[in-house]
């Protein structure tokens, strides 16, 4: 049998991906539109619903980010009045392990696997530590290690909990010191679903000794199937089958009746996620200094970027480029062979969706994906609030299905059984 | 005198099924409100979470959780009850718990016990906190405004610096501002926390010492029309709060029948209960500035 594909669906983010100037594109924040997408993903028999989560709004040069969507609610809450309106979509939320505490955060997962019958998921993130840390207690402190030191021992510590079936405990170690009861009985899942989206090198050891699944960023073939390779091989150390952690790439698709008529719909979507004044804020992004000054239709700056990682440009999103210097040499270079400028170069290098094409070549493209090893399946990210999805669930998923990678009915009574997780 | 009238759900049922039933009789008899109770380390789901299962599946209750300030973070207390006001439409509330029970600060990790007058002090500044970060958007401060491609205006969202002995607080909130603005904030009268809607013991001396402008429901667990009635005939008190009773609907019944009870027409908690519509701070010295 070939591989079956993991599908979930992306409510779409706080960033220049989603389209709000578009007269379809509906609230980011009422619940209806949770419902809506929800909903579709579960008509088209999707593993799961994803939440991203960022605790504080995002600021460019010192200023709150006005260009992008803003505000969003919060994840758990959102995704347990979502268990009320479905019954089989997994319902996965990024909690930051740095801004929680375990019996607290244990104890709303396992809440929400019980409320939802086995459905709850969550994605670890350890985003940065100072600038989110100014709306907590506990304030910044954690520098890159030692943030992945307290997220493994947060899951482990959380795993801890939910296996005490409700009783009593005692959990001492490098990070945490707590005891009592923990009051909450073995949910439907055991454990819920734990996805990591960590790309550095910690982040992918964590997700191999503990996560379900990754969430990557990792969407070109090539780049995809070497990614692949390096977190499955890494597996076999902490006595892992290959089958014990699926990598689900978040991706977007256009769709069109014909290649050409996708391609040039593709590029009308482009250029409403990348205005002039976006352009030179994700130019910003890169090169880590203020270029309120230039052109976004005129060339690229010829000065370097400012490497100084403490202090970024932008704050409140994870960060994007490892090696500044040579990515801005890259895009310098591929400006100038092309012609292009600033806003030209940005739509290209940033705001590509990953599949283009009529319904037919979109499901042979995903289905290649998955049966040469770059990804297990896709998180699909859409570029309209709430009616993105439509078109892949009425158009797409039936070609999967004829194809016989994607299921015709819930088979699991969970989402790890869904997931094909043991 | 009619009366508005609460329900407390105290159970600990791990079963969706089990809690959309109750409120949604609740809701059906036009109650008022419902209150979810928590406590950490008891046997029982986490209530926000409860109220938020229940959200989508009624139309007219007022959803007021339990949720504990002593061990949180005050940030996510306040996304999380804005969120259930977007969810509910203008239905949340939220029952201030202070937790003085050092085994419940074992749970957390965090520290050990600390001496109830500066709990309550901690409590009032994280409702502060909640308080202010639900007025850090004002209602307009989204604009999709095409030409000069920005989604919102900037100027209309406030960091709330908050400096205090226990935490601080930046903001601005990352939720959009709820239909109520301020969900309602209620407490146990003896708690002395600062909030709309205080529930208070069946004892007219209680009542009498709570100052004006809160709102006040009689606890009565497993009360009969007869002795709700007579609460109802008291000076200052606005409801009561009933719970274990054996057949609600019943009981709803009779005190229709007796013109102590009719069902609100209103669709957000604050009008049920006859709050003012919340002003917003922030909005309000910009507009004096
Ligand atoms: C695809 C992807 C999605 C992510 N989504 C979020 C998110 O929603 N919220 C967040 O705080 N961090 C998010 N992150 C950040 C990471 O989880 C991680 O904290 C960050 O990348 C730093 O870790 P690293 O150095 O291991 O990559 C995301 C990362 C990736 C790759």
């Amino acid at each position: 049998m070939p591989k079956q594909i993991i599908l979930a669906a992306h409510f779409p983010g706080v960033n220049n991906t989603t389209v709000w100037s578009d007269p379809r594109a509906g609230s980011q924040i009422d619940f209806d539109s949770f419902e809506y997408l929800a909903k579709t993903a579960e008509r088209g028999l999707f593993d799961f619903f994803f939440l991203a989560e960022g605790l504080r709004l995002r600021e460019q040069r010192g200023l709150i980010h006005d260009l992008d969507v803003v505000g969003r609610p919060d994840t758990l809450t959102v995704l347990t009045a979502l268990a009320a309106v479905t019954t089989h979509l997994g319902l996965a939320g990024t909690l930051n392990a740095t801004w929680h505490e375990p019996y607290e955060l244990a104890r709303q997962l396992a809440t929400l696997d019980h409320l939802s019958n086995g459905r709850a998921a969550w994605n670890v993130v350890t985003s940065p530590g100072a600038f989110f840390g100014e709306n907590f207690r506990r304030g910044g402190f954690l520098d890159h290690a030692d943030r992945y030191v307290r997220a493994a021992e947060f899951i482990r510590t959380a795993r801890a909990l939910w296996d005490t079936d409700g009783g009593d405990f005692a959990i001492r170690n490098s990070q945490f010191d707590i005891k009592g009861r923990f009051g909450v009985p073995r949910s439907p899942q055991g454990h819920p679903v734990i996805l990591q989206a960590g790309d550095s090198d910690a982040g992918r050891e964590l997700a191999a000794q503990h996560s379900d699944a990754i969430f990557s960023r990792h969407h070109q073939i090539d780049d995809a199937r070497i990614f692949y390779r390096d977190v499955k091989d890494r597996l076999a150390k902490y006595s892992r089958a290959e089958n014990d952690l699926k990598i689900i790439p978040g991706v977007s698709y256009v769709l069109g009746d014909s290649d050409a008529d996708a391609q040039e719909k593709a590029h009308h979507i482009r250029r409403q996620q990348v205005s002039p004044q976006t352009a030179i804020l994700l130019l910003e992004q890169l090169w880590n200094t203020d270029l309120s000054g230039y052109d976004a239709e005129g060339p690229l700056p010829a000065i370097d970027p400012v490497l100084d990682e403490d202090d970024t440009i932008i704050k409140g999103r994870a960060g994007m480029y490892p090696d500044r210097i040579k990515t801005a040499n890259e895009w310098r270079a591929r400006a100038e062979a092309k012609n292009l400028s600033i806003r030209d170069l940005i739509i290209e290098v940033t705001g590509r969706q990953n599949f283009i094409g009529t319904a037919d070549r979109v499901a042979e493209q995903l289905n290649e994906y998955v049966q040469t090893d770059a990804c297990d399946g896709f998180i699909l990210v859409s570029h309209l609030t709430p009616a993105g999805l439509d078109d892949f669930v009425d158009q797409v998923v039936p070609l999967l299905q004829e194809r016989g990678v994607f299921r015709t009915e819930y088979s699991g009574a969970t989402l790890r059984q869904n997931l094909g997780l043991s | 005198m009619t009366l508005r009238l609460a329900v407390a759900l105290t159970g600990g049922s791990f079963d969706s099924r089990h809690w959309i039933d109750q409120v949604r009789q609740a809701d059906d008899l036009g109650l008022d409100l419902a209150t979810f109770d928590d406590a950490f380390g008891r046997h029982g789901p986490d209530a926000v979470q409860v109220a938020a299962l229940v959200a989508p599946v009624t139309r007219h209750v007022g959803l007021v959780p339990v949720a504990t300030t002593t061990h949180t973070e005050p940030f996510h207390l306040s996304t999380a009850l804005a969120t259930l006001d977007h969810i509910s439409k203008g239905r949340a509330g939220w029952q201030v718990r202070v937790s003085t029970d050092p085994a419940e600060a074992d749970l957390l990790g965090r520290r050990g016990v600390v001496k109830p007058a500066e709990l309550i002090a901690e409590a009032n500044d994280a409702v502060e906190v909640v308080r202010r970060l639900w007025d850090s958007w004002e209602d307009d401060a989204i604009i999709k405004d095409v030409a000069t491609g920005r989604f919102i205006d900037r100027s209309k969202l406030h960091y709330i610096d908050f400096v205090g002995e226990h935490f601080a607080v930046k903001g601005p909130s990352i939720v959009p501002r709820s239909p109520q603005g301020q969900p309602v904030v209620a407490a146990l009268a003896a708690d002395e926390v600062d909030a709309d809607l205080l529930f208070v013991e069946p004892d007219p001396d209680a009542v009498r010492r709570i100052e004006p402008g809160r709102k006040v429901f009689v606890d009565l667990p497993g009360a009969s029309a007869d002795q709700i009635q007579t609460w109802s005939e008291i000076s200052g008190v606005d409801g009561v709060r009933v719970s274990e009773v054996p057949d609600i609907s019943d009981l709803v019944v009779e005190l229709q029948r007796r013109g102590l009870f009719q069902p609100s027409a209103q669709k957000t908690l604050r009008a049920r209960l006859g709050l003012p519509v919340a002003v917003n701070r922030y909005a309000r010295e910009a507009s004096v500035a």
